[in-house]
This record gives C-alpha cells, sequence and structure tokens, in this order.
C-alpha cells in the first residue's frame, strides 16, 4: 500500500508535465530513424504520383479526343477521391491478395491522383488555341505530330499544377498510410501518439509538412519555368 | 453479408456516428464563423488578400493528420482537441475561395453599381457576394468532404467518431467492422460532397448561369 505521496521524485517530475520536445531524442536517432522514414515518405510519394501520371496521361489524352467519356470518368475518379483515406486503406487491406504494407497505401494514393491530374490533362490540351492547331495542320503535320509537338508541349504548364496538386495532397495522406504499415514519416506520428511521446509526433507532423511546402514550391517554380509566355508578359 | 449488417446494429455504431457528423459538423460552422469575417475584413486590400490566400495555401498543404497530431501534445486526447484541429483544417479552403472569389469580381461591375449610387454594403449584400457565391460555396464544399473525411482521425486522438469501428476491426481483424465502417464513412463522404455540390448550384444567381451558357460553358 503507497500513499499517492509515496514516490515523491518521480510523481513530482511528472507533474511537471511531459516535456514537449526532447532535442536530445532528435540526435540520437537522427540517422537510424527519422531519415529514414522521410526517405521512405518521399519514395512511397514519388512512386504513387509517377504510376498515377502514367495512367492519367494518356487517359487524359483519350478522353480530351471522346469527349462523351470525360463526364463518367471524373464522375468515378470524383467518387475515389472523396472516400476517406483511412475507410480506402482498411477496405484494401480486408481485400484478399493485399494485406497490410506498402501496398495498399500506393493503390490508394494513385487512385486519390487520378482525379486532379486527369482533369488537368485535359484541361491543359483544352486551353491550346484552336489557331494554333490550325497553323499545325497548315504546315502539314499529322494529328500525331500536333499531339506531341504542339499541344502536350502546351499543356505541360497546366499538367504540371495537376501533378503539384496531388503531389501535396499525396504526401499529406501518406501519413496515414503509416497505420496500415506503409512506413514513412506517419510512422513517427502513430508511435509517438501510442507511446505519449509527443516528441516523435511533432517531428513527424513537422517534416510531413515541411515536406509537402517545399514540394508545392518546387512545382511552382517548375510551373512557372514551363510558362515563358506569362514570364515575359509580367516583365 | 448478414455479418455486415450486424455491424449496423451495435449498440457503439449510431453513436460513432452522431459523434462522428456532430465534429464535422460543428467543425465546419466554427471554420465558416472564421473564414468568412477574414475574407470579407481583407478582400479589398490587394496586400492583405494575398496574405490570406497565401496563408491558407500552406494551410492546405499541412497534412491533416499532422494537424491533429500537432494538437494533441498541446490540448491532449479527447473530442475538443479533435474539434480544434477538424475546425483549423476546416479554415484554409473556405478563406482561400472566398477571397479569391470576392476580389475577382468585375471592377467594372462594381463602378457601374457606384455609378447607380449603390452603398458599400448595397454593393457587397447585392453584388459583391451574390457574384462571389458559386466559388465560396465550392470552398464551403471542399472543406466539408475534407472535414468529414479527417473526422475519422479522430479515433487516433480519442475523439471518437467512426474512425472507432476501423481501428478496432483492424485490431481485431474483423473485416466486418472495418469494412462496415469503411463503407459508412465513404457513403457519409460522398453524402457530404453531393449535397454541398447541390447546395453550390442553389446558390449561383441565375444570371450567373444565363452568362455562362451564353458564353458556351
Amino acid at each position: 500500500m503507497s500513499s499517492p505521496a509515496g514516490g515523491p521524485p518521480l510523481a513530482a517530475l511528472q507533474d511537471l508535465g511531459p516535456r514537449l520536445f526532447d532535442w536530445g531524442w532528435v540526435s540520437n536517432n537522427l540517422t537510424d530513424e527519422i531519415i529514414p522514414a522521410l526517405q521512405g515518405h518521399i519514395f512511397l510519394s514519388f512512386v504513387s504520383v509517377t504510376i498515377a501520371l502514367l495512367i492519367s496521361l494518356p487517359t487524359g489524352i483519350l478522353v480530351s479526343r471522346y469527349r462523351k467519356a470525360y463526364p463518367p470518368v471524373t464522375f468515378v475518379t470524383g467518387l475515389l477521391f472523396s472516400i476517406p483515406s483511412l475507410a480506402a486503406f482498411a477496405l484494401l487491406v480486408s481485400l484478399p491478395g493485399i494485406g497490410l504494407g506498402w501496398q495498399p497505401v500506393v493503390i490508394a494514393l494513385v487512385a486519390y491522383s487520378l482525379l486532379v491530374l486527369i482533369r488537368n490533362v485535359v484541361a491543359g490540351i483544352d486551353s491550346v488555341p484552336e489557331e494554333t492547331k490550325d497553323a499545325a495542320r497548315g504546315m502539314g503535320l499529322t494529328p500525331r505530330q500536333i499531339l506531341f509537338k504542339v499541344e502536350l508541349p502546351l499543356a505541360l504548364p497546366v499538367i504540371v499544377a495537376g501533378v503539384r496538386i496531388a503531389t501535396v495532397t499525396i504526401i499529406g495522406i501518406a501519413t496515414i498510410g503509416a497505420y496500415v504499415g506503409g512506413g514513412g514519416l506517419g510512422d513517427l506520428i502513430f508511435t509517438g501518439i501510442s507511446r505519449n511521446f509527443p516528441t516523435r509526433v511533432i517531428v513527424g507532423a513537422v517534416l510531413a509538412t515541411l515536406l509537402a511546402i517545399i514540394a508545392d514550391l518546387l512545382l511552382l517554380a517548375v510551373e512557372r519555368y514551363l510558362r515563358p509566355w506569362a514570364r515575359e508578359r509580367r516583365a | 453479408m448478414g455479418e455486415l449488417f450486424a455491424v449496423f446494429g451495435r449498440d457503439d455504431f449510431l453513436s460513432q456516428l452522431l459523434v462522428h457528423v456532430e465534429l464535422s459538423v460543428v467543425a465546419l460552422l466554427i471554420g465558416v464563423a472564421i473564414a468568412m469575417p477574414i475574407a470579407l475584413a481583407t478582400f479589398r486590400s490587394p496586400f492583405w488578400a494575398a496574405v490570406a490566400i497565401n496563408t491558407g495555401n500552406i494551410g492546405r498543404a499541412v497534412p491533416s493528420l499532422a494537424i491533429l497530431a500537432l494538437v494533441f501534445p498541446l490540448l491532449g486526447f479527447g473530442f475538443t482537441p479533435s474539434l480544434v484541429a477538424l475546425t483549423l483544417l476546416a479554415i484554409p479552403p473556405i478563406l482561400i475561395n472566398a477571397s479569391t472569389g470576392l476580389s475577382q469580381v468585375n471592377p467594372q461591375v462594381i463602378d457601374a453599381a457606384r455609378g447607380m449610387g449603390l452603398s458599400k454594403g448595397q454593393i457587397l449584400r447585392g453584388i459583391q457576394l451574390p457574384i462571389a457565391a458559386p466559388v465560396i460555396f465550392a470552398g464551403i464544399r471542399t472543406s466539408a468532404v475534407q472535414v468529414v473525411a479527417s473526422a475519422t482521425l479522430a479515433t487516433f486522438v480519442g475523439g471518437g467518431g467512426l474512425g472507432d469501428l476501423i481501428v478496432l476491426g483492424l485490431q481485431r481483424n474483423d473485416p466486418a467492422v472495418l469494412v462496415g465502417g469503411s463503407l459508412t464513412i465513404a457513403v457519409l463522404a460522398i453524402i457530404t460532397e453531393l449535397t454541398f455540390g447541390l447546395l453550390e448550384r442553389t446558390f449561383t444567381p441565375k444570371g450567373l448561369l444565363v452568362a455562362r451558357k451564353r458564353r458556351g460553358k
């Protein structure tokens, strides 16, 4: 039987409140935990955006030609986009042949990117002026040449704008993927919560936020670089 | 299939659903109550409007799990910390859309209104707000869908909601609970998306629809 005053030193220390941030932990775990989590996160996001782009480019090009397919495609991808991520991960995990790991995470992240990417591919191609295409046709370019040499290069800034939105979204959602074994920065957040160790949570959350903001700014720079005509107009 | 329906009969199902809806609705309402006055106060000055929009953009880049997780060391576990986090998540989309929508109203239209002798308040209520309404409602819709989805994550900081069922299903390896919980959340999010889409169309002034049709969009 010990009274509440029984273990004074420890209890008194705990009454001071948990330390919010432990720099010692950060320097001790930088190379074996924090950096691998960051790398895993970047890899997971990069792979997902790349796969999504490989699906969205051809789909977007096809849909911009066969206009009737556009509303159903946006409807389906819009539905996919509105499924909350934790629910999507959980549903994928329960499917036979998938289970825990990075697979359900990548599948869900790809599905989430499709709406924005396809929409921007189509909007990019639509933004090419009819006169420009007429001029290309007049120069004797085949439809295939027009697509690759005129339409896609001119659509590129809009497509990159879509990649930018998709990347930022995916970096955020990937943190939740750690709950079903996807790894990455979410691991730090979840273990921090379950061990009641705020430092882990703060490191994971702040790095994920910084990663999203840096990716956003980098892709914005790419987008501006690809729009030389807009730069000239401003100058 | 029968097992799946048993999930909806669970004692905790209805209460988790109610907590989920309560978290989302209250967070969205507070979010609107914070974002709209800021947008209204800043949109007339290009500088402050840009500050509001850029702050909103940075806010949108912050992962939802990060916001919930960062609130936990400061405010602890439970309903209120989750509500605070969800409110923070609700603000940026509304702020961005309200600011851009209000500041992009054609200046010539406003000049014309001024010429007709309308006061600032009349121009705001009669012209700027109605013209910006579709954009503002699109922001509220984005925000609502995001809040409903992120309320699922409240389970990790003890806020309750339907996320509890997903976590329970994963921990006990009970596919029925997992699938039942996930499907309910997905349906809730889709209902939110469709309802707010309808609201958006309802609040689009008829004149704008006519103009849009004329431009062939």
